[in-house]
């Protein structure tokens, strides 16, 4: 038997594989295809304090091995997931964890502190890195000070873990990263999506209805991969892992590169299933190289 | 239930810039409604990521098939359209709300331009439960494309209602749009489905509005999720913006801005 259970300061995940915030709807889109009791935990979708439209269409590009998107945060607000979403997935047999945004730091603040008040929900994500969106989001995650303000505010009000969610788009990852650390994170994951931007070149025009998106799927994971590095290296606290991966040997790519867990994004889009396949497939690794714990892979690149 | 499922292709028939896949599932198949689609990934083609989003032509339950009919668009659908008979194909299936069963009485136009008359032929069969061609309550079929060759497999049509034609050169039935037809001013038609490009899906609801005709449109938005998780595919409808993929793909005029 291998033994599969991480612990995050405060936070017990049965294995490592969490899908990630945008790409998993509420957990409920995907019930057909994974069981998602054998999930170390879900992340949700992006939540503000108030319903956002998101922007306007067309929101996504297909891209060489990846796509760009610029949803925006479309959700209905911190009400609305407290009243009708919660009681629906409370009772999921894994950690449901929110992915928490804002425009400016009360509106972080009084999200997080709602989010704190919900018995099942274990965790945030604290999202300071949303290319997406005009104010708020990446504009916190680019810089020391404003990765620093948001994480202190929110460390106040909110007292299970948390999660900061870090932007690539930054010259130095590990020193925002640090940042994060010093200002109350519990753990750091990496990375939200790459800014990028496709044309149309017969028509000339913008493929994305805001010219720019965030880059994702499996083009985006040796960056992702050298990110991770990069930070487990850096900082003292967790390091959850995501970019990418799309098989079981992706995500044990990333813990050997310093990752204590990992998220599966927009794989999920092309193989509904493939978070519960990654989760067995990380045991069968584990057992094929005589590996009895799979914290024993956390850090374990060969050098 | 949606499902993950491997088919296999049993048979194909390719057209000019169009093919006609039957494809065989290795489970039976979960119920499909008139107007659900389809994810189908494409494999071996570097410009094709994301699953490709199909409409269902046809539904054989007893052989446990169904009929995707793809026009080559781009490279994805290319790869798909270019498949031969025993390849595998993987696919996530039914996805969508499909289109709303008529009532009894109801005289029924169904609107179809270019590759958009896919899933007009299994949602008139399911008209009655025994799948019987159903002229006589009132099926119309009127189907639109650039030429002759846009409009194929009018047989299958013809076995189910009633079928009328136009072209924009006129190689075939009435020459012009879909909205150009005779028909619309000898027929009495009181519900109308439109599955099409986007500009004959508006040309279409604007008639169905003057006329105050009841009336549903199938949307093809771009997708990548296909389940109502990645919220690419929005169409900003007067609830807001709404997943097509989930909420739709089919919507009633009286929901949409335009």
């Amino acid at each position: 038997m291998v033994k599969t259970e991480i612990k995050l300061k405060g936070l017990t995940l049965k294995n490592p594989v969490m899908t990630a915030s945008g790409t998993f709807g509420y957990g409920e889109e995907y019930a057909d295809f994974v069981d998602l009791s054998e999930l170390g935990g879900i992340i949700v979708k992006g939540t503000t304090l108030h319903h956002r439209e998101g922007n306007p269409y067309p929101r996504m590009a297909e891209t060489p091995m990846g796509m760009l998107n610029c949803v925006g945060l479309q959700n209905k607000g911190v009400d609305y997931f407290i009243n009708t979403i919660y009681p629906r997935i409370r009772h999921f047999e894994t950690n449901v964890i929110v992915n928490v945004s804002g425009s400016n730091i009360d509106d972080y603040v009084t999200a997080a502190a709602r989010m704190d008040a919900l018995d099942d929900i274990p965790a945030i994500e604290l999202n300071v890195s949303c290319p997406n969106v005009k104010q708020g989001g990446m504009a916190f995650g680019v810089t020391c000070s404003g990765i620093e303000q948001v994480v202190k505010a929110v460390r106040d009000v909110y007292h299970k873990h948390m999660i900061v969610k870090l932007s690539p788009n930054v010259t130095n990852i590990a020193e925002i990263a640090l940042a994060a650390e010093a200002a109350g994170a519990d753990s750091v994951s990496l990375i939200n999506t790459l800014l990028g931007m496709a044309i149309d070149a017969e028509t000339r025009k913008p493929v994305l209805s805001m010219v720019t998106g965030g880059l994702s799927g499996a083009c985006v994971k040796p960056v992702a991969l050298r990110m991770v590095w990069q930070v487990a290296k850096a900082v003292k606290i967790p390091v959850i892992g995501l970019g990418g991966i799309s098989s079981a040997t992706d995500a044990v790519e990333f813990l050997l590169a310093g990752a204590s867990a990992i998220q599966i994004g927009t794989a999920n889009f092309i193989d509904p299933s493939i978070s519960g396949k990654v989760a067995k497939g990380i045991v069968d690794y584990c057992e094929r190289q005589g590996v009895k714990d799979v914290n024993e892979l956390v850090g374990g690149m060969i050098l | 239930m949606k499902q993950i499922i491997d088919f296999v292709i049993v048979e194909k028939q390719s057209f000019s810039r169009a093919a006609l896949l039957k494809l065989k599932s290795s489970t039976p198949l979960p119920d499909i409604w008139g107007g659900q689609f389809v994810n189908v990934r494409v494999d071996g083609c570097d410009k094709a990521y994301l699953r490709r989003p199909i409409s269902v032509h046809d539904v054989d339950y007893p052989n446990n098939t169904i009929d995707l009919l793809i026009q080559e668009k781009h490279e994805g659908t290319k790869t798909l359209c270019a498949l031969s008979v025993g390849a595998r194909v993987n696919i996530v299936l039914p996805l969508g709300n499909g289109f709303t069963m008529p009532e009894e009485n109801d005289n029924v136009l169904l609107v179809g331009g270019g590759i958009g008359i896919a899933p007009l032929l299994y949602f008139a069969k399911t008209f009655r439960k025994d799948a019987r061609p159903c002229v006589s309550t009132g099926v119309h079929f009127l189907l639109g494309g650039r030429t002759r060759d846009d409009l194929m497999l009018l047989d299958r049509f013809r076995a189910v209602g009633d079928v009328f034609v136009t072209t924009n050169d006129g190689s075939m039935g009435e020459k012009g749009f879909v909205t150009d037809h005779s028909l619309w001013n000898t027929m009495e038609i009181n519900k109308i489905y439109a599955c099409g490009p986007m500009p004959m899906m508006k040309a279409v609801a604007k008639k169905a509005r003057e006329r105050g005709i009841w009336c549903e449109v199938s949307l093809e938005n771009q997708m990548a999720c296909g389940i109502g998780a990645c919220l690419c595919c929005v169409e900003n409808t007067k609830e807001g913006n709404l997943c097509v993929c989930k909420e739709g793909p089919v919507f009633n005029i009286e929901r949409l801005l335009w």
